[in-house]
């Protein structure tokens, strides 16, 4: 309401001085500064307008605490600045050579990292380990909450995530995924230390999210790549092949001829070496 | 064996008159007896070999139960089977008639796991009967043709193999047939040449897996089986080499007539090795293809790998340079084509060709018929540990990803293990092998020359202690063995010559019982018994101390 001062003691001043040249001059001076003061006074007053506005009809969470940030914000904020400010910037901005920005990641990525425990992280270096979760759910639900409503982005999806064909899913599995991950997740080596981690331990939601935001050396697989019905229908068969029993015994790991090789040699070759060097004995 | 009853007069059984007319018309009865009457001789070692051969008969049963259901055909058709994952997938005849054979046909699951344990086991086993003819040194003339032969069986058992391993045509095996084909591209004039031959067209193609059946079910086994009777014959004629031993010579083969005591040991054998088959088979899987899905040539997935027969070849592709040779006029030979066909190519040369080279190198041109250890031909030896050393790098770096993923290795860094370790590590085990040969060597010679160390610490007058040794037979003036170094093994514990007083059955080596051993080389004027008086001692056996027996003196 400050604002509005100078405008009305410029046009009480104006109203006095409109008599001679020199105070014409004036008055026409004064009238310039006045319909510039008054520009400015408008476009203030509109500002405040449309933040007051924006104030009343942007989808803010209940119960403002401060002003415009709710209950879960402020926790996330306080979380943020205590766990991931250091590497993510005061405003999510990222840290050059310690962290990414997190503006436009979303909640979705921030589900990712934080659930599967691979933020925060324990020290820079080629990939980032997964670990167990640092954060409660809860917790994890407040820098949610705190880095969408300050950067935005992907969000999580709802309802049944396995809602999906299997076979559909192990097409698009080997099409997209087994590149890295193997042919049934178990996940594989990738350049200079690097490595895509196995599936077998990940949830519905980490796997879906995995594809929506394409952490560390993932590609994003978007909604325009695979649709939201595509990624559930990986993430079924990814769930449906990890959960099946394997018909054959043992599945030594589901890692094909290398393990295979390792078991003819050590057990195959090694109880038949055992078994001739005891029938050399009985003469 | 009523067959070869050969009592003085007619035979009055019913058994023994049908022989006789048997033995009229057919004459059998000498080389039946001859055959059966041959002996084999009595060590561990010689029945790596037999492992191979039951192997092999494994896999031939059980792959003949595999081709009453399999369709090696490459028809597209859409899965409609018990195993809901795939249900609706286009694929092959081949992989979809695996997939039914695995969960529709009763036992077929575990009868392709028989074949595929077995056919890993067959390869396994040939290597270690091919480290144990090489390193007793009994490819040595006259065996020579025997170890050609058996070299050409294991490049026929890798191409078995690799044959085998594509016929499902899952994501897995399509990926190694895709690896082949480049193979073939890569070999330069004749590579595209080849290829056509191989697969009828510029691509892998629809006609490979009928191709790769014939070969696998029909040609190579028959070449296999045509050898294996070979190697039999020639093994009989050439009759069986022997480890050095008291009573073994050049001229004789000390050990088990075939009939009874080797067959019983054979089929004991052959159960066992049926045995452990079964085993793996029934409990732990191998090679789950529908885990991996149809092949499609848009598709990949991380650690493909070859059975283990073939990862070497992977491993030599993964660390070697990507050196392409661009020649003049649009013409390249593919890194490729060194690490698969030039390296492959190198080593089975090499290998077939080591009694040659080795006649060469040492002059020896004698024939033999008494193996040697290890020890005593340090430079094979060496030169043996060299290659497995070679082929065990090449191999580790063939599953470099798996490997890197874990243990937690960077994947480059296990690349550059293979790279330079093939070339560095061969001559440090060379080296260090050589060594160890004559180590063992000379420890040999000193427990000749001075007696097995009893452990018996003894205080001289003048207060020296010293430690008895037992000599292992009669001494010299100066109290040295005079027992030559004959390649056998010697004994180096008390307990082994009867030390212990009472023969001790041991588990994996036999102990023989030391009465009967004396009565033995007692008779035959030899060993420790006929130097009775010359046992007694109490020396060192150190030429300080006149070397002389000597009573003690405590």
């Amino acid at each position: 309401m400050s604002t509005t001062n100078p405008q009305s003691d410029a046009a009480s001043a104006v109203v006095d001085t409109a008599t001679t040249p020199v105070a014409r001059a004036r008055a026409r001076r004064r009238s310039k500064h006045r319909r510039r003061v008054a520009n400015v006074a408008g476009l203030m007053a509109g500002l405040v307008l449309t933040g007051a506005l924006y104030s009343v009809f942007s989808p803010a969470q209940a119960a403002p605490a401060e002003g415009t940030e709710s209950a879960a914000e402020a926790a996330g904020r306080e979380l943020y600045d205590r766990s991931c400010i250091s590497c993510h910037g005061a405003n999510l901005e990222g840290v050059p050579n310690r962290g990414p920005s997190l503006i436009g990641v979303g909640e979705a990525s921030v589900y990712f990292q934080v659930h599967t425990g691979r933020m925060p992280l324990v020290r820079q270096e080629a990939d980032a380990a997964d670990k167990p979760a640092v954060f409660s759910d809860e917790e994890i639900d407040q820098l949610m909450a705190y880095v969408q409503a300050n950067g935005g982005g992907p969000t999580l999806p709802s309802g049944d995530l396995r809602d999906g064909d299997v076979a559909e899913g192990g097409e698009l599995f080997r099409l997209n995924c087994a590149s890295c991950h193997n042919f049934v997740g178990e996940g594989g080596a990738l350049s200079s230390g690097k490595a895509a981690p196995s599936l077998t331990d990940s949830n519905d939601l980490e796997i879906y999210t995995a594809m929506l935001t394409g952490p560390e050396n993932m590609p994003v697989f978007g909604d325009n790549q695979l649709t939201p019905e595509e990624k559930r229908a990986i993430v079924n068969y990814v769930q449906t092949i990890g959960e099946q029993a394997d018909p054959g015994g043992a599945g030594i790991g589901r890692v094909g001829p290398v393990a295979e090789g390792l078991v003819i040699w050590v057990v195959g070759i090694g109880v038949l070496m055992f078994g001739i060097f005891w029938m050399g004995s009985k003469a | 064996m009523a067959a070869t009853a050969t009592a003085p007069g007619a035979p009055t059984t019913r058994l023994g008159k049908t022989a006789t007319e048997i033995d009229d018309r057919l004459i059998v009865a000498g080389p039946l007896r001859r055959t059966l009457n041959k002996v084999f001789p009595d060590h561990w070692s010689f029945l790596l070999g037999e492992i191979a051969l039951y192997s092999f008969i494994i896999a031939l049963i059980s792959g003949t139960y595999l081709t009453f259901f399999f369709d090696a055909s490459m028809r597209e058709v859409v899965y409609d089977g018990s195993y809901a994952p795939l249900r609706g997938v286009e694929m092959s005849a081949a992989y979809d008639s695996a997939l039914n054979l695995s969960f529709d046909v009763r036992g077929g699951l575990f009868m392709r796991q028989v074949h595929h344990w077995a056919a890993l086991l067959f390869v396994a086993s040939i290597v270690v009967h091919l480290l144990r003819v090489f390193f007793t040194g009994a490819f040595r003339r006259p065996r020579e043709t025997n170890w050609i032969i058996g070299v050409v069986m294991l490049v026929l058992a890798l191409l078995m193999g690799v044959t085998g391993y594509t016929l499902p045509d899952d994501l897995l095996s399509g990926t190694g047939l895709r690896i082949i084909s480049a193979i073939i591209l890569s070999v330069p004039v004749i590579g595209t040449w080849a290829h056509w031959a191989v697969f009828g067209g510029d691509f892998v193609g629809e006609l490979i897996i009928g191709r790769f059946y014939i070969a696998h079910v029909l040609i190579i086994p028959a070449i296999l089986l045509a050898l294996i009777a070979v190697h039999l014959l020639l093994l009989v004629k050439q009759k069986h080499a022997q480890f050095p031993g008291p009573g073994r010579t050049e001229h004789n083969v000390v050990g088990n007539r075939l009939f009874p005591t080797f067959a019983a040991k054979a089929t004991g054998l052959l159960f066992i090795v049926f045995g452990v088959v079964a085993a793996l088979g029934g409990l732990v899987q191998i090679n789950p293809f529908w885990l991996w899905g149809p092949y499609n040539p848009a598709q990949v997935s991380a650690a493909s790998q070859p059975d283990w027969y073939i990862l070497f070849l992977d491993g030599s592709t993964r660390i070697f340079p990507a050196w392409d040779i661009n020649l003049p006029g649009d013409y390249t030979i593919p890194a490729l084509f060194w690490p698969t066909v030039v390296v492959a190519g190198a080593m089975f040369t090499v290998l077939a060709l080591y009694p040659v080279i080795e006649r060469k190198l040492s002059g020896d041109t004698a024939s033999h018929h008494l193996l040697q250890r290890p020890r005593d031909v340090p430079v094979r030896t060496s030169l043996g540990m060299m290659g497995l050393t070679f082929y065990g790098v090449l191999m580790l770096s063939g599953g470099n990803d798996v490997f890197a993923d874990k243990f937690d290795v960077s994947l480059n860094a296990m690349t550059w293990f293979g790279r330079l370790g093939v070339v560095v590590l061969p001559p440090i085990v060379y080296a260090i092998t050589y060594r160890i040969c004559l180590g063992l060597q000379m420890h040999d010679r000193e427990v000749l020359e001075h007696g097995i160390e009893t452990g018996v610490i003894r205080r001289l007058p003048h207060g020296e202690f010293i430690e008895v040794h037992q000599p292992l037979g009669p001494v010299d003036d100066h109290g040295h063995g005079v027992l030559a170094y004959g390649g056998a093994p010697v004994p180096k514990k008390m307990n082994q010559i009867g030390g212990a007083r009472r023969a001790v059955r041991g588990f994996f080596k036999p102990i023989e019982e030391p009465s009967q051993v004396e009565l033995e080389q007692g008779r035959e004027g030899r060993g420790l018994a006929a130097a009775d008086e010359a046992r007694e001692l109490t020396s060192s056996g150190r030429p300080s101390e006149g070397g002389r027996p000597q009573e003690p003196r405590d």
